[in-house]
């Protein structure tokens, strides 16, 4: 049995990278700093080795020989899933370059709400030390940010020691949309964060007039959606006193028609506060489970994010077209490859008839057992490898804590590349 | 294998040959004397082509996340540029930004076999390297960025010795792999994020009381004493802003004689003279370089046209984002490490600023006298695509050219800029020493930009043409490590090239300080930080070429 420490976790997004791990063959246990998410991810047990082909097991190389005859039959091959490590990604693209697929990350739909903002009007955001250090003012919008990522409190606000605020638990946490569902927003000195709920549908127009308020234009109104302007205008008034106050989102959270018009609105207000003289900055809360990998790897080996294809030889972005449920839906499709190193539970979407290739964690199971199932090693498990933090900036260092024997990512994608190439 | 490069009229400047007809022979990727008695396994007839060691460019945005965000942020822009995929090449896409793959071939299909990303954030260095492992043809580096670090800072106002400022130097170009170290905006990324708008050289940090000219001082100090051997790489204070011509001198006589690059330095080139309060500061810079041997340059030459531009200075670049064109624009605090600032940009030769800019930069580039001392960028992406270098290299080499081109720029600037009155062409022999052999001796490579027995055979070969735009755009032939990569503009072969770092040694015991600091303030863990050597080659791809520092014996 071994014990390694200082381990990071490719699963939470926030980068935790202080798990201490107790390793026993192939048997893992989180000993220390584990969370509701990253226990059960890292302790998930191994339950298939061996790859199948139409629900028989076979070697690796029948698997990908099977793999490979779909994917040269294709008129139209989809991957989607795309989460994987950086490696794992490279693969993947050169296998959808040379197969002429379309790429499309599993959470692509989210993402989309922040890619149309940043590429329309763009955004001044920041990063976690930033936020550790800095931060005396933190606003939550539309998000339970203690489900979405259960350490951001602990390893981020409430940190004892800081470089440039004297009482880290002086700082001061306000919500607007959804109510936290639980108390890592209260501070250490008990202090509870202030909530202004509303419904999602009410917030483009709560965002509006906040931003309206923070431009300084006048609001008649004396209340939105049940919320009052005066409460606004506190805000409003809190972001512009504030030394360095930050704007956090969930583009997954923003699940209504348009929302990227509200990711909009509150990266422009973010600006807003920045020209009236005093810094702010806005905060993507995303990017678990490999989606800024994927997006991060798509940018800079095809120059956009990870909803494009390669069908006519060039690299082709269209947030809206290549969305693989949409393209299934309208029987755009001939080939399915989903690729899913994380999440043993993050099946793939139904592609009915169409021949399908899972490449995932291995214990994944099917209503519908695909043509091919390989099953794969974890990056940050069993094998080394990168993932990229929320923030888009940090790429941490994934450890290998065990042999398995189990395949990467990037092995079984580039053997399957490979074998489209004879 | 033997290879023989016949009859080729050879530009070497770091041998001394200039213009003589001279064979080559490559062995093993290295050039070899003439051997005797052994025929060679392949000739090449190259009679009266011109022959250069593959060029290297010391300054260009091809790697890390600030250049990944430029991409993300302009669709439209590669939507203009696709490039298909071949049997050998992976499709991309070009202009401003363009992908990592197709970066690499562009370059390579100049006659480029080198490249160094001049702004690699210790936090995010594992992404340039990653990105730059996925460029292919080219030899990489990066410089590392210190100067607006919370952890410098700190030893700053506490006034540590310059012997600890070094060590944390050292471990920091270790931990990130690079090979030089750069500042941007001396302590001013860290000002604008306590709200600071802007930063001269002798004003200070609100929160560190430290002047960027300190910071200057004990960055190039350090780099000095622990011998590495390309000099502080400076993107100096007060980036585009009219006057900043007296900052740059004032930072030339503060750094004291130290060896300093001062990059871009078209961009802190401006005076305040005329009707519109922007003016050349081009002759005065040009006489302090030929004045402070100590100092070197490179131009940051802007061209024409839509581009964006990519920076670490976010406070400039938030102070400039009223001129983003298309309006979108980002900026970015980072991990109590540095910043990040983008701005797309269109430069306009009927307006008045940006034709007075591209006149400023070819001031620079015909008044500076030593060409060992100057190197031809465009800073890209930011003052223009890289691939407008072949354009530039006219214009320095061709007077009635450059003539031709002043007189289309808006009026006010023709009269504000005396280019048209500067007589002086570039030889064939200062093109090399540009852009190959005073290339390689700034950064410190060995073997590296040269022709000579034992150097790496890295080679271009060009057919003679007046116009030096067609010349340069496409040569004949590209050798990389001695293998063909490229024939008649056109990559034929796909390689991967090695990461140039330095090592100076450095007194382990920072590190204690560095954990305390990481496990108070940081997000991850020392540990998990600093980059392994297995992380940059374990792709199967990737190597590391580990230069002497200067005084090391070889």
């Amino acid at each position: 049995m071994t014990e390694i420490t200082e381990v990071p976790s490719p699963f939470c997004g926030i980068g935790t990278d202080d798990l201490a791990i107790q390793v026993d063959g192939i048997s893992i246990k989180v000993t220390a700093n584990g969370c509701a998410i990253n226990t059960p991810a890292f302790e998930q047990a191994i339950s298939d080795f061996s790859p199948r082909v139409d629900g028989k097991e076979v070697s690796l190389e029948e698997a990908v020989c099977k793999a490979v005859e779909i994917l040269k039959a294709a008129n139209q091959p989809v991957i989607g899933g795309c989460a994987t490590d950086v490696n794992g990604m490279r693969a993947l693209m050169a296998l959808a370059d040379r197969n002429g697929a379309v790429v499309d990350n599993m959470n692509f739909t989210a993402a989309k709400r922040n890619f149309l903002a940043l590429q329309d009007s763009g955004w001044m955001t920041t990063t976690l030390a930033e936020i550790k250090n800095r931060c005396d003012l933190f606003v939550v919008i539309a998000c339970d940010l203690e489900v979405f990522a259960p350490r951001f409190y602990e390893r981020y606000l409430w940190n004892k020691e800081s470089m440039f605020l004297d009482d880290t638990s002086a700082r001061e946490i306000i919500y607007i949309g959804k109510a936290p569902s639980g108390k890592a927003s209260t501070s250490p000195d008990n202090r509870q964060a202030q909530v202004l709920e509303c419904a999602n549908a009410d917030l483009p127009e709560v965002l509006a007039v906040l931003r309206a308020l923070i431009k300084g234009n006048l609001v008649n109104a004396e209340q939105v959606a049940g919320i009052a302007i005066t409460d606004l205008q506190n805000i409003a008034d809190k972001l512009k006193a504030a030394s360095y106050g930050v704007v956090s989102w969930a583009a997954g959270d923003l699940d209504f028609s348009q929302a990227e018009l509200s990711v909009q609105t509150i990266c422009e207000l973010v600006k807003d506060v920045n020209a009236s003289g005093v810094r702010c900055s806005g905060f993507p809360l995303g990017g678990k489970e490999g989606d800024q990998t994927a997006n991060q790897v798509c940018g800079w080996q095809t120059g956009y994010p990870a909803r494009m294809r390669f069908s006519s030889d060039i690299p082709e972005y269209d947030p809206f077209l290549y969305d693989i449920n949409q393209m299934f839906d309208n029987g755009e499709v001939d080939a399915f490859v989903w690729v899913h190193a994380f999440n043993a539970s993050a099946v793939p979407p139904s592609g009915g008839k169409i021949p399908t290739i899972v490449v995932a964690r291995s214990g994944m199971t099917f209503e519908e057992e695909p043509a091919v199932f390989i099953p794969l090693g974890t990056p940050g498990i069993d094998h080394v490898g990168h993932a990229y933090r929320l923030d888009n900036v940090v790429a941490i260092r994934l450890k290998k804590l065990r042999d398995s024997g189990l395949p990467s990512t990037a092995e079984v994608l580039t053997a399957i590349e490979q074998g489209l190439v004879n | 294998m033997l290879t023989k490069l016949t009859g080729g009229i050879v530009y070497d400047p770091a041998n001394n040959v200039n213009g003589k007809k001279k064979d080559i022979y490559i062995q093993d990727g290295r050039i070899v004397s003439k051997p005797r008695n052994v025929e060679p396994d392949k000739e090449y007839n190259i009679s009266g082509k011109i022959v250069m060691a593959g060029a290297i460019d010391l300054h260009t945005h091809i790697g890390g996340g600030k250049g990944n965000i430029a991409r993300m942020l302009m669709p439209e822009n590669h939507r203009i540029d696709p490039v298909a995929h071949t049997d050998i090449k992976r499709a991309g896409t070009g202009h401003a930004m363009p992908s990592t793959f197709t970066t690499g071939y562009r370059y390579a299909e100049m006659g480029y076999t080198a490249a160094f990303e001049p702004a690699v954030l210790p936090v995010n260095a594992r992404q340039a390297h990653m990105e730059m492992g996925d460029v292919p043809m080219l030899d990489k580096g990066g410089y590392v960025m210190l100067g607006s670090d919370d952890f410098f800072l700190r030893m700053m106002t506490a006034n540590k010795d310059q012997q600890a400022i070094n060590d944390y130097v050292a471990w920091t170009i270790r931990a990130a792999q690079g090979v030089g170290i750069k500042v941007v905006n001396p302590g001013g990324i860290s000002a604008f994020k306590f709200n600071q708008r802007q930063l001269d050289l002798d004003e200070k940090n609100s929160h560190y009381n430290v002047t960027p000219r300190a910071i200057l001082k004990s960055l190039a100090t350090a780099i000095k004493e622990l011998g590495i051997s390309h000099p502080l790489h400076v993107h100096g204070s007060n980036l585009g802003v009219p006057g900043n011509i007296q900052t740059t001198l004032d930072s030339i006589v503060g750094v004291e004689g130290l060896p300093m690059h001062l990059t871009h330095v078209q961009f802190h080139s401006y005076g305040t003279e005329g009707d519109f309060k922007f003016s050349s500061g081009g002759a005065e810079l040009a006489e302090a370089i030929n004045k402070n041997q100590n100092i070197s340059v490179d131009v940051g030459q802007i061209m024409f046209g839509q581009t964006v531009t990519a920076s670490g200075d976010n406070q400039r670049q938030y102070a400039n984002h009223g001129f983003s064109s298309p309006n979108k624009w980002v900026c970015m605090d980072i991990e109590c490490d540095a910043g990040c600032g983008l701005v797309p940009f269109k430069y306009r030769d009927k307006n008045f600023v940006n034709a007075l800019q591209w006149a400023i930069g070819l001031e620079i580039f015909l008044l500076v006298k030593d060409p060992w001392r100057i190197f031809l960028t465009t800073d890209h992406p930011n003052g223009a695509p890289f691939t407008s270098y072949p354009h530039l290299i006219r214009l320095l080499m061709d007077k009635s050219f450059r003539n031709d081109m002043l007189a289309t720029i808006h009026p006010e600037a023709q009269k504000m800029t005396t280019l048209g009155s500067i007589d002086r062409e570039y030889s064939m022999q200062e093109i090399a020493v540009l852009t190959r052999a005073g290339a390689a001796k700034i950064t410190g490579l060995v073997n590296r930009g040269a022709l000579g027995k034992g150097d790496y055979a890295d080679i271009t070969v060009y057919t003679e043409n007046e116009n030096r735009e067609k010349m340069f755009e496409k040569p004949d032939y590209v050798f990389k490590d001695g293998e063909l990569v490229v024939k008649d503009g056109e990559v034929v072969n796909v390689v991967w090239g090695t990461t140039h770092v330095v090592r100076p040694e450095y007194d382990k015991s920072i590190e204690k300080d560095l954990k305390k600091y990481f496990d108070r303030f940081m997000t991850m863990k020392l540990g998990n930080f600093t980059i392994s050597d297995d992380e940059m080659t374990e792709d199967g791809r990737g190597s590391i070429t580990v230069h002497p520092t200067v005084g090391e014996k070889v």
